[in-house]
C-alpha cells in the first residue's frame, strides 16, 4: 500500500542522528518495502476492539460495576495498535495507567481483562490490580503503571536484561506527555543512552496531562522529539491518528534497535476524545478542539480508506464489527458471572 | 576461626554470588572504577568486567528502577545505594514498584533483587547522610529488610538475601564496616526473619539490631558486672520481625528494653513495643522501655552527634527508670 508508506515518511521527522544515520529518510522508507505484508483488516479489528471495549468499560463504570479510576484510550487506538503490531513475542511492553489499549493490542484475553476491571477472581491479576494495573507476563505485557513516569526505569531494566542476555529482543515503553516533567524521565533517557539499551521510548502526546495542556506546564512547546538530540537518541515524530504511519515509523525504530543501535524515541501526536478519567468534566478544553480531532477518528477513517482503496469491502468491515461487538458483550458477561476473589487472596502474592 | 571485618564479609558474599550465578550482577554509583564509596566492591570490576559491575549515573530512581526491571526479567541484580539517605530519591521505585509489583500482578512477577546501603549516623556526615530509613521500609509489605551487626551475620544474611526471590534491603551499618568478627570458612546461611539470642539470661531482655548491638552489649556487660543475668536479642531482620523470639524471651525475664540507634519516634521498635504490649503484657513486671536517638535532624558537630546517638548510658538509664535496676 504505497500511499501509507508516503504518509508515514511525510509525517515522520528525524532529529538526532544515529551513528549510522539516514536510514529512515523518505527515500529509504519507500524502498524498504515495509508494510508489504500488513494485515490491514486485523489492524482495524484491533482498533475497533479497543474502542468497543472502552465504551463498554465506560458503561459499566456508570453502572458501578467498575470502580476506582478508569482512564479510557478512546481516540488513541491507532497509536497503540500501530506500534505494538511491529513487535515479536519475546519483546516486552510497558504501559502507563491508560493501559487497556496496549493490553488488547498485545492480545491479552479480553474476558480476563474485563474481569480484572470488574475486580473478579478471573481477572488478569485475580482482581488485585484493577484498570491501571493490567499484567500478562506470558505475553510479556509488564503492566499497567500508575505513577506517572515510574514505568520508564522498569522498562529500561527489562531492556537491560535483554542486552545482558545477548538477545536481539527489545522493550517498548509507552508514556504520555505528562510524564516528561518528571525527573525520572530524564534519568531514564540518559541511562538508556549511556548503556545503549534496546528500548523504544514511545511518547503518546495527547496534548493534556490530566487537565493541564502542554503549554501551561512545559517550557519549550508541544514538540518533545527535538529534545532527544540532548541524549543522542534518534527521534521521530509521527501522526498518531494514522495506524499505518505509526506502524511504519515504529518498524524502522525497532529494526535499528535490533541492529544494536541503542534506544530510539518516537513521539506520536494523538488525542483522547474523552476526559482524563470518568471523573473528568473537561472544563479545561473546548468542544471545538475535541471535534477537530474526532474528525480524524482512526476507527472511522481507516476502514473508509481501506474500502476506498479496494483493500476491504464494507461487508468485511461489518463482519469484523459484528464479531467484535459480540466478543465485547461476552466479556462483560464473563466478568459479571465471575466470582469475586476469595478473601484468602488478601494474603497471597505478597511475597514470592 | 578466622577473623575478618564486616566489609570483607559482605564482599565475600557478593563475590561468591557473582562467581556462582551468571544472573547476578551489580549496579551502583562508583562501584566499579572507584571501587565503591566504602570499598565493598573494590577489585570487582577487574574480576567480573563492566557488564556485571555497572557504574551508574547519579540517578537513583533510574538505576533502582532498572534493577527492578532486570529482576522482573529473571536476572538477580544487587544494587548499591551510596547512602541509606539516598533511598529517599528512589522511594517511588522501591515502594511503588519493587514491593507492589508481585501483588498487583496477581503473583505473575517476582523481583529477586538486593538493595544494599550503608546506614546510620556517627561519622559526622550531617543531616542528609546519617539517616536510617530501613525502619521506614520495614513497614512496606512485599519486601524484606535485614540489618547485620557483625561480620558473621553480614555474610549469612547477604547469602540469604541474594538467594531470596523478593526485594531485600540490606542495611549495612556504616560504623561497623571495619568491625572484626569470627567467620568460618564453611558455608552457612542465616534465615531472614529469625532473631538471634546472643546472650542468655533471666533478669532482663535487651533488644536491638545493627549498630544498636554495640551500646546494648556494652550495657549488658555493665549490668552483668552488677550481678544481673541479661538476655540480649539481635533482631537481624526488621521485616519480617521475629516476635516469637522476642516474646519467648520476655516471658522468661519479665523485663524488656528495646533499643534503636535510629531516631526514636516511629521506627521498628515502636512496632516491637506494640506487639509486646498486646501479646505479653501480663508477663511484664514494668513498662516496655524504648530507647532511640534524639528526634532531631542529625547534627554535624561531634559532641552534638554523640549526644544525639543512642549509647550504653541511654540503655542503662532506661533499665534504671523502668525497672529500678
Amino acid at each position: 500500500m504505497a500511499s501509507s508508506t508516503k504518509s508515514s515518511s511525510t509525517t515522520s521527522r528525524e532529529t538526532a542522528k544515529s551513528p549510522k544515520n539516514g536510514k529512515n529518510s523518505a527515500a529509504d522508507l519507500d524502498k524498504s518495502g515495509i508494510g508489504a505484508e500488513t494485515d490491514y483488516l486485523d489492524l482495524f479489528r484491533q482498533m475497533y476492539l479497543i474502542r468497543q471495549f472502552e465504551i463498554a468499560c465506560g458503561e459499566n463504570y456508570s453502572k458501578g460495576s467498575i470502580r476506582g479510576f478508569l482512564h479510557l484510550y478512546i481516540g488513541q487506538e491507532a497509536t497503540g495498535v500501530g506500534a505494538i503490531s511491529t513487535l515479536r513475542e519475546d519483546d516486552y511492553i510497558v504501559s502507563h495507567y491508560r493501559d487497556h489499549g496496549h493490553a488488547l493490542a498485545r492480545g491479552l484475553d479480553i474476558n480476563r481483562s474485563m474481569a480484572e476491571l470488574f475486580g473478579r477472581s478471573t481477572g488478569t491479576s485475580k482482581g488485585k490490580g484493577g484498570s491501571m494495573h493490567l499484567f500478562d507476563v506470558a505475553k510479556r505485557f509488564m503492566g499497567g503503571h500508575a505513577i506517572v513516569a515510574g514505568q520508564l526505569p522498569l522498562a529500561a531494566g527489562l531492556a537491560l536484561a535483554q542486552q545482558y542476555n545477548k538477545t536481539d529482543d527489545l522493550t517498548i515503553c509507552f508514556f504520555g506527555d505528562g510524564s516528561t516533567n518528571q525527573g525520572v524521565y530524564h534519568e531514564t533517557l540518559n541511562l538508556a543512552a549511556v548503556w545503549k539499551l534496546p528500548i523504544l521510548f514511545f511518547l503518546e502526546n495527547n496534548m493534556y496531562g490530566m487537565g493541564s495542556s502542554i503549554e501551561r506546564v512545559r517550557a519549550g512547546g508541544i514538540d518533545f522529539y527535538p529534545g532527544m538530540a540532548t541524549y543522542g537518541i534518534p527521534a521521530a515524530e509521527v501522526d498518531g491518528m494514522d495506524v499505518l504511519a505509526v506502524k511504519e515509523t515504529t518498524e524502522l525504530a525497532v529494526a535499528r534497535i535490533r541492529n544494536g543501535e541503542g534506544p530510539q524515541f518516537i513521539e506520536a501526536k494523538t488525542f483522547r476524545f474523552v476526559g482524563h478519567s470518568l471523573a473528568d468534566g473537561q472544563k479545561y478544553r473546548g468542544q471545538e478542539e475535541v471535534k477537530e480531532w474526532e474528525e480524524r477518528d482512526p476507527t472511522i477513517t481507516f476502514p473508509t480508506k481501506l474500502i476506498a482503496m479496494g483493500l476491504a469491502t464494507s461487508d468485511q468491515i461489518a463482519e469484523i464489527k459484528a464479531g467484535v461487538d459480540l466478543a465485547v458483550e461476552n466479556s462483560v458477561k464473563f466478568a459479571e458471572e465471575s466470582p469475586d476473589p476469595d478473601l484468602s487472596e488478601i494474603h497471597t502474592d505478597v511475597l514470592a | 576461626m578466622p577473623q575478618i571485618v564486616l566489609r570483607e564479609a559482605l564482599k565475600r558474599g557478593l563475590e561468591e554470588a557473582l562467581d556462582n550465578d551468571p544472573r547476578v550482577f551489580m549496579m551502583g554509583e562508583d562501584i566499579g572504577e572507584y571501587g565503591g564509596a566504602y570499598a565493598v566492591t573494590d577489585g570487582f570490576l577487574k574480576k567480573f568486567g563492566p557488564e556485571r559491575i555497572k557504574d551508574t549515573p547519579i540517578s537513583e530512581q533510574a538505576f533502582i528502577g532498572a534493577g527492578i526491571g532486570a529482576a522482573a526479567a529473571g536476572l538477580r541484580p544487587i544494587v548499591e545505594l551510596m547512602s541509606m539517605s539516598f533511598a529517599l530519591v528512589a522511594f517511588d521505585q522501591i515502594v511503588n514498584m519493587a514491593a507492589n509489583l508481585r501483588y498487583m500482578s496477581g503473583g505473575q512477577i517476582s523481583i529477586p533483587m538486593v538493595i544494599r546501603a550503608p546506614t546510620g549516623a556517627g561519622v559526622q556526615l550531617g543531616a542528609t547522610h546519617s539517616q536510617s530509613f530501613e525502619t521506614w521500609l520495614a513497614e512496606v509489605p512485599g519486601m524484606k529488610v535485614v540489618c547485620p551487626s557483625n561480620p558473621y551475620d553480614a555474610l549469612g544474611l547477604m547469602r540469604s538475601a541474594i538467594k531470596d526471590d523478593n526485594p531485600v534491603l540490606v542495611a549495612e551499618p556504616a560504623l561497623l564496616y571495619g568491625a572484626k568478627g569470627e567467620v568460618p570458612d564453611e558455608y552457612y546461611e542465616i534465615e531472614i526473619g529469625k532473631a538471634d539470642v546472643t546472650r542468655t539470661g533471666t533478669d532482663i531482655t535487651l533488644i536491638s539490631y545493627g549498630y544498636g548491638m554495640r551500646p546494648v552489649n556494652e550495657a549488658a556487660d555493665t549490668l552483668a558486672g552488677r550481678g544481673l543475668s541479661v538476655e540480649v536479642i539481635d533482631l537481624r531482620s526488621l521485616s519480617p520481625i521475629d516476635m516469637d523470639a522476642v516474646i519467648a524471651s520476655v516471658k522468661k525475664t519479665n523485663r524488656v528494653v528495646v533499643v534503636d540507634t535510629a531516631r526514636r519516634r516511629g521506627g521498628i521498635m515502636a512496632e516491637v513495643t506494640t506487639d509486646l504490649q498486646q501479646r505479653a503484657s501480663e508477663w511484664l513486671d514494668g513498662p516496655i522501655m524504648r530507647v532511640g536517638s534524639v528526634d532531631v535532624p542529625w547534627p554535624y558537630n561531634r559532641g552534638l552527634e554523640r549526644e544525639v546517638l543512642t549509647d550504653a548510658a541511654d540503655v542503662l538509664a532506661a533499665v534504671a527508670e523502668g525497672y529500678g535496676l
